[in-house]
């Protein structure tokens, strides 16, 4: 006669075992059973729950019983989206970002024991960003094309080549840059 | 026509008496099915002509007929489309190896109609030796369209471009493929100049670029072509300088670093595309390249961006070059303020789909609401057709856009969370859509959605007389839901059901309603074998198929697809298909 936080019954017999418990209570309420995760118990809970738990509104229609209780657990199939649709959103914060242009981006230096970041958007131009790596880094970079820098400013682009910083319009810069590394000395040739 | 194949000669004498020369040259401009149904059922004169004469057959469900019947019936088809699977097993409700293999139909046509030239398939299953068979089998076939179908990978679409000399349209949309490589799209012969329409966009293997280049360069008919998301922008470029004949184009990736000469060709390139009327792709399209579509948008009528994740800014400027759209497929991400922008930019839209950018994640926030839809209804008066994924809707946004547009022929609105009731007064979303069918006297295909009593289906079966498509989702009371559907909507012929409380008593009260009806999908409801073994007794002229519901445990649950037969229950059922008997 133990009601629904029992957790000693399987899911075939939690239904019959409503059906026929002794309990204190008004008919027609019900204690809502324990919610699990997985979509097969869910759905078989879902039954249950038809079953027992219709309400009427106040005039007198009758409120959907199909309704599952609200759960985290995926439904099959729902919302109805066809599934190659659902492919192409496996990344959709990449696809925003990418289109935003860019969140935190690593920044390195060569020979600096830490990383930094930076975030792109709060910068309207290359002189804005270098200013803000020299301050991060206390070096000097000057001009981006400056031959006297002993730094030379790099971006691994979209497809994973290795630029130097400054070619590009400020707009696609942001668009492809997925990090930065600062180059140094001899490390460029 | 061949005079010497028998005739019906016993004609009536009231009906004038064209020579069947003239009859059949008549009945030949008649392209619709539903015409030529009508004609066949004139007179056995008439039905002669007509079968003779038709050249094009559509069978919307391949397991209401066999190919033996229609080959035996129509004589000159060179033309076939069929539709297969439920629409359901589009969101996977349908377990894999259930069934609508074409290879079965492939056969007998190799047989009756060797000089078959066109096949379209929706929801089939199709092998690659099905594929093969057809390379091998039809030396006159010209089109091949694949919507949603299984079974095949690109080695069949390789046996295609290999052997269909005479191709002119390959069209491969949506399927579950096994993509295994781009070659075949290298394997149209060199010399191969007939193509019209080619549309691989969802195909995601890299194709061989140079050839997809000389394709395009000697295919000097190729109006439509949907490259797929592997063609780079540079790519692009190349394609549209050969092809400004085009009038709808898929672009590949739309994100590539450009030098500033390879921008300006680009645009040059859009600029020459005078003929655009549709366009589609754009996978990653953002604020830095779009502007190169501005020249080619003119004339566009249907614009597809359900592939890019724009955000509002990006459309309005977008839409504010498109004067003349009259379908516009967006995501989510475009939010109400995109929605109002294509309100003011786009008068003439008649079709609007709005996608869902974040499907399964139920705690965001963010997509579109009841005032973009509301936004699109004032601006658009011609809007007819409209696709809306939400998170939330109220009774009276729903009844003023009804309002605004009653024109509407096809009302999808899904409420993505089930059972959602109208978020400002928390009553069920019945008046919505009661306003919805009481003014739309047009409405053909309704798909509802949110908390919904039976008052709902109530509303429908008294005032959508001209319903012909209903989907229903978690919703509904009683029995008596359903019921008012199948006793009020004279036109009905599909109904698609899940996760609804509608049990025997409702599926019975269909009895006099399921032959005229292509098909009923029910699951996740309320009926019993044993309602299911009733229906099947009472109407042996109706399969009645049952499927263990997998989903749930208690062991009695099954999903029933109900449907009207002249080919009786089928041969090719897998186990778990039961056909009732009578």
């Amino acid at each position: 006669m133990e009601g629904s936080k029992s957790n000693g019954y399987g899911e075939c017999d939690q239904a019959n075992l409503k059906a026929t418990e002794l309990r204190l209570g008004l008919p027609g309420t019900e204690e809502e059973p324990p919610l699990k995760v997985e979509s097969p118990s869910f759905n078989s809970r879902k039954r249950a729950l038809a079953d027992d738990a219709e309400s009427v509104l106040q005039d007198g229609r009758k409120s959907t019983s199909g309704v599952p209780p609200p759960s985290k657990a995926p439904i099959v199939g729902w919302p109805p989206v066809r599934s190659y649709r659902k492919n192409i959103y496996s990344s959709p914060a990449e696809v925003a970002e990418g289109g935003a242009g860019a969140g935190y981006l690593k920044v390195s230096m060569d020979g600096a024991p830490y990383l930094r970041k930076v975030d792109l958007k709060t910068y309207k131009s290359y002189q804005e960003l270098m200013e803000s790596l020299e301050n991060m880094f206390n070096i000097t970079i000057g001009d981006c094309s400056d031959k006297g820098s002993d730094y030379a400013p790099t971006y691994e682009d979209k497809d994973g080549d290795w630029m130097l910083v400054g070619d590009v319009p400020w707009n696609m810069f942001t668009s492809t840059c997925k990090r930065l590394r600062i180059m140094r000395g001899g490390s460029r040739s | 026509m061949d005079p010497s194949k028998s005739r019906d000669s016993a004609e009536s004498t009231r009906v004038i008496q064209f020579p069947n020369d003239v009859l059949e040259r008549i009945l030949s401009l008649i392209d619709s099915h539903r015409d030529r149904n009508a004609v066949s059922l004139v007179s056995k004169a008439w039905y002669n002509a007509e079968r003779w004469t038709r050249r094009h057959v559509f069978i919307g469900n391949c397991y209401a007929v066999s190919p033996q019947i229609v080959a035996r019936r129509f004589p000159n088809i060179r033309s076939v489309m069929l539709k297969g699977k439920p629409r359901f097993s589009d969101f996977n409700l349908v377990p894999p190896n259930w069934g609508a293999d074409v290879h079965g139909w492939l056969a007998v046509f190799a047989d009756q109609y060797p000089q078959l030239e066109e096949l379209r398939l929706k929801r089939m299953t199709v092998t690659d030796e099905s594929l093969k068979f057809l390379a091998r089998k039809f030396h006159n076939f010209r089109v091949l369209s694949l919507l949603s179908c299984d079974g095949f990978s690109t080695d069949g679409l390789e046996a295609i471009a290999t052997d269909c000399r005479h191709l002119t349209e390959l069209d491969i949309q949506e399927n579950g493929i096994d993509d295994i490589s781009g070659n075949w799209l290298s394997c149209f012969p060199e010399n191969f100049t007939s193509l019209e329409v080619l549309n691989f966009a969802s195909l995601s293997s890299d194709v061989n670029f140079d050839a997809l280049e000389r394709l395009v360069s000697q295919c000097k008919s190729l109006k439509i072509l949907k490259v797929n998301k592997s063609i780079t922008l540079e790519q692009l470029q190349r394609l549209l300088v050969r092809a400004p004949q085009l009038t709808e184009l898929g672009t590949g990736s739309f994100l590539q670093e450009l030098t500033a000469h390879q921008y300006e060709e680009l645009e040059r390139a859009f600029i020459g595309c005078k003929y655009l009327d549709a366009l589609s792709g754009l996978w990653e399209a953002t604020t830095l390249y779009l502007p190169v579509l501005y020249p080619a948008c003119t004339n566009l009528t249907f614009l597809n961006l359900s592939y890019a994740a724009l955000q509002s800014e990006e459309l309005a400027k977008l839409v504010a070059h498109c004067p003349r759209l009259q379908r516009l497929w967006v995501l989510d991400t475009v939010e109400d303020v995109g929605l109002e922008a294509v309100a003011s930019s786009c008068p003439l839209l008649e079709e609007l789909r709005v996608f869902p950018a974040d499907p399964y994640d139920q705690d965001i926030n963010r997509g579109v609401t009841e005032s973009g839809f509301l936004a699109v209804s004032l601006g658009c008066r011609k809007l007819h057709y409209v696709l809306y994924f939400c998170r939330q809707m109220t009774n009276a946004a729903v009844a003023r856009i009804v309002q605004n547009c009653p024109g509407f022929t096809h009302f999808r609105l899904c409420i993505m969370k089930p059972g959602q009731p109208d978020y400002l007064t928390n009553e069920p979303m019945d008046e919505g859509f009661g306003a919805v069918v009481k003014t739309c006297t047009n409405l053909r295909r309704l798909g509802v959605s949110g908390l919904l009593t039976d008052l709902t289906f109530e509303y429908i079966g008294r005032y959508a007389k001209n319903l012909e498509t209903l989907s229903v989702a978690f919703a509904g009371g009683s029995d008596l839901g359903m019921k008012s559907i199948l006793v009020g909507c004279p036109k009905l012929r599909k109904l698609e059901i899940r996760d609804c409380p509608f049990g025997n008593e409702a599926l019975l009260s269909g009895l006099e309603k399921y032959e005229s009806m292509r098909s009923l999908w029910m699951s996740a409801c309320k009926v019993t074998l044993h309602g299911c073994k009733t229906l099947a007794t009472q109407r042996p002229r109706l399969n009645v198929e049952v499927m263990k519901d997998e989903e749930i445990d208690d062991g009695q649950s099954y999903k029933v697809y109900v449907y009207r037969t002249v080919a009786g229950p089928r041969t090719d059922a897998p186990s778990f298909v039961q056909t009732l008997c009578s």
